[in-house]
C-alpha cells in the first residue's frame, strides 16, 4: 500500500506593487521517500469565515470639515477659509461592496488641486512592552482632480482592494483596523485630512 | 497623244499581302524553353535545400518567444493568482472560442442589438462621421509634445523578451515585474515640436502598441499603456485646452457578442479582476477613461451593469476640476454608452445638468486667465452659435426675431457674426417661421449680411438664406437677392472660387420653384452669369456619366437659358464658351443600355440648341457614336428592332447635317454618318426590300448629299483665325472620301458607279482654284480605286455589306463601264499635263507626271504595250526636268523592281 505526504505550506508571496507581505496557504501532496517524485500536485487554497457573522448594518456618517473642525493645526491663518460638506453611506461595510457617499465643497477660498480618498490599515500588536502600531496606506483614490464646481456633489466611491483588505480583526493583543482618510489639497500643495475609522466585515 | 485605254491590273490582294510578309521559319524550339529547364533544375535543388532548411525554419517560427510563451506554460499574472488557467490560456479568449462555436445562437442575439440600434433617431450622428470633421476642420500649425514613457522602452523591451524566452514561470513573473519597473522609472521622454499629423501618428503608433501588448499576452502592459495614453490626453487637454477628442487612444480587443450567462465563472472572475485593477488607479482621469474604454466589458458579469456604471461614471465627472476636460469626458462617456447600450439614456441628462452647472466656472479666474493667454474671448456669440445649431429648428424659428436681435447685440470680435447667419438661415430654412415675421426676419438678416465684404463670408450666408427666400417669398425678392449675389461676386472673378456655392444656390431656386415661368422672369444677365457658373461647376465636378432626370431637367432648362442668350450681338468667343458648356453636359449624361431614350434626348437637346453649330455636331457624333454602340451590342446582327433604330439615328444625322452652317463641316459628317450608316448596313438593297425609300435614309444618301454639297465649298476658310484655302482640305477629304466609295454598294436603280460619276461631274465643272492641281491629282486617286474596284474580291470590304465585287462578279459588262471612265480621266490628266509644259511650270508637271507613273505601276497592267509605254513616257518626263526629289526617284525604282 502505498502512502502519501500532505504538506500544509505557508507561502510568503510578494505580489505586486506595496509593502505588503501576503500570507497565502498551499497544500501539497506528494509520494515520499528521499527522490524527488514526479507524482506531485500543489493546490492554493484560501482560508475565509463562514457566513456567522454578524452583517453590517448600515450606519451613515455626516461630515463637515472647515478650519475650526481641524485639529493639531498650528497656524490656522495659513489655512483658506473652506467648507466641505458630505456624508459617507455607512461606516460599517461589508468588504465585496465598494465604499460610498458624496461629498460637496460648498465654498473654498484658494484653489483646490485635488481631493482623495486614503485607505489606510491600521495594525496593532500587543506584547509585553505595550503596543506596537503600524499604520500602512493601502489605496489612494482621487475623486476629484482640479478645482472643483463649487456646490456639485462629488462622488466618494471605492472598491476595497482585495488582496489588500480584510475584515476588522479585534482580539487581545492583535487589531487589524482600517480608516479612511479624506484629503483635501490645495493648488499650493497643503492638504487638509479628515480620518473616519471603518468597520469592515465579510458579509 | 492618241487615246490610251486603261487596262486595270488584276491583283490577288491576299497573295500580294503574304508577300509582303517577312519569310518565316518554322521555330523548332522555344526561345524560352531552356531556360526555363534550368529554372526547374533550380527549383528541384532549392526543393531539396529547402527540407534541410525546414525543420529550422520551424525553430524559428516557434521560437518566436511571445506565441511560445503565451501557449506553453504562460501564466498571466492576474489569472494566476485567482487560481485559475494553469495552462495559461486566458480566459476571455476562451470564452471568445465558446462564443464562436455558439454563433447561431448568438447570431438572434446580435440581431437584436441591431434592432437597437436602430432605435437611435435619425438624428443620431455616429462619432466616426463627426471625428473626420473634428479633424480637419481644427487644423492647426502649432507645435505639439508628447510625453510618454513607452515609446524610447521599445528596445528595453526586446532584451526583456529575450530573456523570456528560456524563463520559467517563476522567471517570467520577475521579467514581468521588471517590465513594470521599466515604465515605472520611465525613461520618460518628451517628445517635442511635433506637427499634427505627426502627433495623430503618434497616437496611432501608441493605439498599435497597446493591441500588440494585448495579443501578445502582455496585458498589464496594455493597462499601462492605456493609463499612459489616458494621461496623454489629459495632460494634452491641460496644457492646450484646445481640441483633442479624448480616449482615441485607449479600445482593448475583446470578443463580440455573447450574454452573460455564456461567461464562464473564470473569465467572470478575470473580468472583474480588470474592474478592480482598475478601480485602483489612483488618479482621477486615467481611471475614468480606461473604465470607460473597457465599457463594454461589463457584458460579461451582468446585463444591467451598464446602467450602473453609466451612472457612476457620469457623476464621476463632477470631480474634474477643468471645465473643459469634464466636457470632454462627458462626451467621450455619452460616446462610449451609445455604442455599448444604444438604449441606456439615463446618464445624460445628468452629464448634461452637470455640464450647465460647469458654465459658471468658466467666469471664474482660472479660465479667463487661460483664456487671456491664448488671446481668445469667450464671446457670448460662441454660446448662442452653438444653440442655434444644436437646438430644435422649430424652437428657434419662433423666435427668430430674439435671435435676431440677440445677434446683432453680440460684437463682432471673437466669433464672426456671418456664422451666426449662416446658421440662423439653416434652422430657419428646416422650420418657417411665423407668417407675420418672414419679412423683417429677412431685413434685418440680408442688412446685415449685404455688408460683408469678404466674399467667402458672403457666398456662406447667401447660399443658405436664399433658399429661406426662394422658399418663402416671390420672384421679386428672389431677383433682388440674386443681383445682389452677382454684385458680390463679380469683382475680382470671385465667383471662380465658388461654384459648388453658386450651384447650390441655384439648385435649391431650382428645388423650390416649380414654376418656370417665375423663373424666366429672372433677370436676364444675373441668369446667363449664374448659368455659365452653374454648368462650369457641373462640368468640372461630375466626373461620371448620369441619368438623373432631376438634373437633366434643371441643367436642360439651364442650357436653354444659355442658348437663348445667344443673338446675333454676340460674340463668338461667347458663343464657343456657350456651346462648349452645353456639349459637356450633352456629354454627361448617359442612359446607359436605354439606347432610345438617349436618341430621344438627342431629339431634344437638337430642338432646344438649334442656333448653336459646336453643340450640333457633337450631338451629331453623338448619335454616329450611339448608332456604332447599338451595333456592337447586337455584335453586328440586328434584328428589326436594332436596324429601325439605327435607321432612326441615321435621319437624325441627315436631317440635322443640313441645318449647320460651315459646309466643310457638313461634309466631314455626311462622310462619317454615311460610313457609320454603311456599317450598320443600311444599304439601299437591304432598305428597298424592307422600308419604302421615302422614309429610309441609306448610306449613299449621305453620300449624294455629301456629292451635292461639294460645289458650295467656300474657297477659303477661316481657320484659327486666319484665312486659307479651302482645296487642301477638300483634297484630303475627297481622298476620303473616294477610298469609301470602293465598298459602297450601286444603287441598283441608278446606273453602274452613278456615286462616282456624280463626283466626277461635280468635280469637272468645281471652280478650282487657278493654277491648281488639286482635280488632277483627285483623279489620279480616282483611277486607282477604280482599278481596285475592277478585281474580283475587294481590298476591304464593310461587314454584312455587299460591295460591287460580289454584286456584279466581275461582269465584263461593269469592268468596261469602268475602264472607260478610267480612260476619260487618263485623257484628262495627259490633257492637263500638256498644259504644263511652260518651264515655269516643269515642277508641276514633274510631280503630276510622277504620280500618274506611280498609279500606272501600281494599278494597270503593264503586260498591255500601250501603257507600259506611256509609264516609260511619263518616267522620262518625271525626269526631264530634274525638279523632282532624287530619293523618291531611288525609292519609287527599287519598289519597282
Amino acid at each position: 500500500m502505498a502512502t502519501v505526504d500532505l504538506k500544509l505550506k505557508k507561502v510568503n508571496k510578494v505580489y505586486r506593487e506595496g509593502p505588503i507581505q501576503l500570507i497565502n496557504y498551499t497544500l501539497e501532496i506528494a509520494k515520499p521517500g528521499k527522490l524527488p517524485s514526479d507524482l506531485q500536485k500543489q493546490c492554493e487554497f484560501i482560508v475565509e469565515y463562514k457566513d456567522q457573522e454578524e452583517h453590517s448594518k448600515p450606519k451613515p456618517v455626516q461630515f463637515t470639515i472647515t478650519p475650526d473642525t481641524l485639529t493639531n493645526v498650528k497656524e490656522k491663518q495659513n489655512i483658506p477659509k473652506f467648507k466641505v460638506k458630505g456624508k459617507l453611506d455607512s461606516s460599517n461595510m461589508c468588504i465585496n461592496k465598494p465604499l460610498t457617499g458624496e461629498l460637496v465643497v460648498e465654498s473654498c477660498a484658494s484653489p483646490i488641486k485635488s481631493i482623495e480618498i486614503q485607505l489606510v490599515r491600521v495594525e496593532t500588536c500587543g506584547c509585553a512592552e505595550g503596543f506596537a502600531k503600524d499604520a500602512t496606506e493601502i489605496q489612494n483614490i482621487q475623486i476629484a482632480d482640479g478645482n472643483v464646481v463649487r456646490g456639485v456633489a462629488i462622488p466618494i466611491y471605492m472598491i476595497f482592494p482585495r488582496l489588500f483588505t480584510c475584515p476588522t480583526l479585534s482580539t487581545n493583543n492583535f487589531k487589524v483596523e482600517f480608516e479612511i482618510n479624506i484629503v483635501l489639497v490645495f493648488q499650493d500643495d497643503h492638504l487638509v485630512t479628515e480620518n473616519f475609522p471603518i468597520k469592515l466585515t465579510r458579509f | 497623244m492618241a487615246n490610251y485605254e486603261w487596262f486595270p491590273r488584276q491583283r490577288n490582294y491576299q497573295l500580294e499581302r503574304s508577300k509582303e510578309n517577312l519569310p518565316a521559319e518554322i521555330a523548332s524550339n522555344h526561345p524560352l524553353k531552356g531556360i526555363g529547364v534550368v529554372e526547374l533544375k533550380h527549383a528541384e535543388k532549392r526543393g531539396t535545400s529547402n527540407k534541410a532548411s525546414t525543420p529550422v525554419n520551424k525553430n524559428a517560427s516557434s521560437g518566436d518567444p511571445l506565441s511560445t510563451s503565451s501557449k506553453s506554460s504562460f501564466v498571466d499574472p492576474l489569472s494566476a493568482s485567482m487560481g485559475v488557467s494553469l495552462d495559461g490560456s486566458d480566459p476571455l479568449s476562451q470564452m471568445a472560442a465558446e462564443s464562436e462555436a455558439l454563433a447561431k445562437k448568438t447570431r438572434s442575439l446580435s440581431l437584436k442589438e441591431n434592432t437597437g440600434n436602430d432605435l437611435l433617431d435619425e438624428t443620431f450622428e455616429p462619432w466616426s462621421a463627426k471625428k473626420a470633421g473634428i479633424l480637419t476642420k481644427y487644423t492647426t500649425s502649432e507645435k505639439l509634445s508628447i510625453t510618454t514613457s513607452f515609446l524610447s522602452a521599445q528596445d528595453k523591451e526586446k532584451a526583456v523578451i529575450k530573456a523570456q524566452t528560456t524563463a520559467t514561470v517563476t522567471d517570467k513573473v520577475k521579467n514581468r515585474l521588471e517590465q513594470l519597473d521599466d515604465f515605472e522609472e520611465g525613461s520618460v521622454q518628451k517628445m517635442l515640436n511635433l506637427s499634427q499629423q505627426d502627433y495623430v501618428k503618434r497616437i496611432d503608433e501608441l493605439n498599435q502598441a497597446l493591441i500588440n501588448a494585448w495579443e501578445h499576452d502582455q496585458r498589464v502592459k496594455a493597462l499601462k499603456i492605456a493609463i499612459q495614453v489616458g494621461k496623454l490626453v489629459y495632460d494634452r487637454l491641460k496644457e492646450k485646452a484646445q481640441y483633442y477628442p479624448p480616449g482615441s487612444g485607449v479600445p482593448v480587443k475583446l470578443p463580440d457578442n455573447f450574454t452573460p450567462d455564456q461567461v464562464p465563472d473564470s473569465a467572470k472572475e478575470t473580468c472583474r479582476n480588470w474592474f478592480f485593477k482598475i478601480a485602483s488607479i489612483r488618479e482621477l482621469i486615467p481611471r475614468f477613461y480606461v473604465e470607460a474604454a473597457l465599457l463594454k466589458s461589463y457584458s460579461f458579469l451582468k446585463t444591467g451593469e451598464y446602467e450602473e456604471a453609466l451612472q457612476r461614471l457620469c457623476i464621476m465627472t463632477r470631480g474634474i476640476g477643468d471645465p473643459l476636460v469634464a466636457v470632454y469626458c462627458r462626451c467621450y462617456l455619452s460616446r462610449v454608452g451609445i455604442l455599448v447600450s444604444p438604449r441606456t439614456t439615463g446618464h445624460l441628462m445628468p452629464c448634461f445638468e452637470d455640464f450647465l452647472v460647469s458654465y459658471t466656472q468658466l467666469q471664474t479666474d482660472s479660465v479667463q486667465n487661460i483664456l487671456a493667454m491664448q488671446k481668445l474671448e469667450m464671446p457670448n456669440a460662441l454660446l448662442l452659435n452653438s444653440i442655434i445649431s444644436a437646438f430644435k429648428p422649430e424652437y428657434i424659428a419662433v423666435r427668430s426675431m430674439q435671435f435676431i436681435e440677440m445677434i446683432k447685440e453680440c460684437e463682432d470680435t471673437g466669433f464672426p457674426k456671418h456664422l451666426l447667419h449662416r446658421t440662423l438661415g439653416l434652422c430657419l430654412v428646416m422650420a418657417s417661421p411665423p407668417e407675420d415675421q418672414k419679412l423683417t426676419v429677412l431685413n434685418e438678416v440680408w442688412k446685415a449680411v449685404m455688408k460683408l465684404k469678404n466674399p467667402v463670408d458672403y457666398i456662406g450666408c447667401a447660399e443658405v438664406w436664399i433658399e429661406y427666400v426662394v422658399m418663402h417669398f416671390g420672384k421679386r425678392e428672389v431677383n433682388t437677392i440674386l443681383a445682389d449675389i452677382i454684385k458680390h461676386m463679380t469683382p475680382d472673378r470671385a465667383f471662380e472660387d465658388f461654384y459648388p456655392q453658386l450651384q447650390s444656390v441655384v439648385i435649391k431656386i431650382l428645388s423650390h420653384i416649380h414654376d418656370f415661368s417665375v423663373l424666366f422672369a429672372l433677370k436676364e444677365a444675373v441668369r446667363v452669369e449664374v448659368c455659365k457658373s452653374i454648368m462650369e461647376a457641373f462640368i468640372k465636378y461630375q466626373s461620371e456619366v448620369t441619368n438623373d432626370p432631376v438634373i437633366i431637367n434643371a441643367l436642360m432648362f439651364i442650357c436653354k437659358t444659355m442658348h437663348d442668350s445667344v443673338n446675333a450681338l454676340t460674340l463668338e468667343d461667347e458663343k464657343k464658351l456657350i456651346s462648349n458648356l452645353i456639349s459637356g453636359f450633352i456629354n454627361k449624361i448617359s442612359f446607359g443600355r436605354d439606347f432610345e431614350q438617349q436618341l430621344s434626348f438627342y431629339v431634344e437637346c437638337r430642338s432646344s440648341f438649334s442656333n448653336l453649330d459646336i453643340v450640333l455636331v457633337q450631338l451629331i457624333q453623338n448619335v454616329n457614336n450611339l448608332s456604332i454602340e447599338t451595333r456592337k451590342v447586337v455584335k453586328g446582327n440586328h434584328s428589326r428592332k436594332t436596324g429601325n433604330f439605327v435607321r432612326a439615328c441615321a435621319a437624325y444625322c441627315f436631317i440635322t447635317i443640313p441645318s449647320l452652317q460651315s459646309i466643310l463641316t457638313q461634309l466631314q459628317l455626311y462622310l462619317m454618318s454615311g460610313q457609320v450608316a454603311l456599317l450598320n448596313q443600311c444599304c439601299s438593297q437591304v432598305c428597298l426590300i424592307l422600308y419604302d425609300m421615302y422614309f429610309s435614309i441609306t448610306a449613299d444618301a449621305f453620300f449624294k448629299a455629301a456629292i451635292s454639297v461639294i460645289p458650295d465649298v467656300p474657297r477659303n476658310v477661316e481657320l484659327e483665325g486666319k484665312t486659307r484655302s479651302s482645296e487642301p482640305l477638300l483634297t484630303e477629304y475627297l481622298y476620303n472620301f473616294i477610298s469609301t466609295l470602293l465598298v459602297v454598294p450601286d444603287n441598283p436603280d441608278s446606273g453602274v458607279l452613278y456615286l462616282l460619276r456624280g463626283l466626277l461631274n461635280i468635280l469637272q465643272n468645281y471652280n478650282w482654284e487657278p493654277n491648281s492641281d488639286a482635280k488632277i491629282l483627285i483623279y489620279t486617286r480616282v483611277l486607282a480605286m477604280l482599278s481596285a474596284s475592277c478585281q474580283e474580291k475587294y481590298i476591304y470590304h464593310v461587314d454584312k455589306v455587299d460591295s460591287n465585287d460580289s454584286m456584279y462578279g466581275s461582269d465584263p459588262k461593269f469592268i468596261n463601264e469602268v475602264n472607260s471612265i478610267c480612260s476619260t480621266l487618263l485623257d484628262e490628266i495627259l490633257n492637263h499635263l500638256k498644259t504644263l509644259a511652260q518651264s515655269e511650270n516643269f515642277r508641276r508637271q514633274g510631280i503630276l507626271a510622277l504620280e500618274l507613273f506611280n498609279t500606272i505601276i501600281c494599278h494597270s497592267d503593264l503586260e498591255k504595250q500601250q501603257l507600259f509605254n506611256l509609264a516609260t513616257n511619263l518616267w522620262g518626263l518625271a525626269q526631264k526636268h530634274g525638279q523632282i526629289d532624287v530619293k523618291q526617284m531611288v525609292s519609287i525604282i527599287k519598289l519597282i523592281e
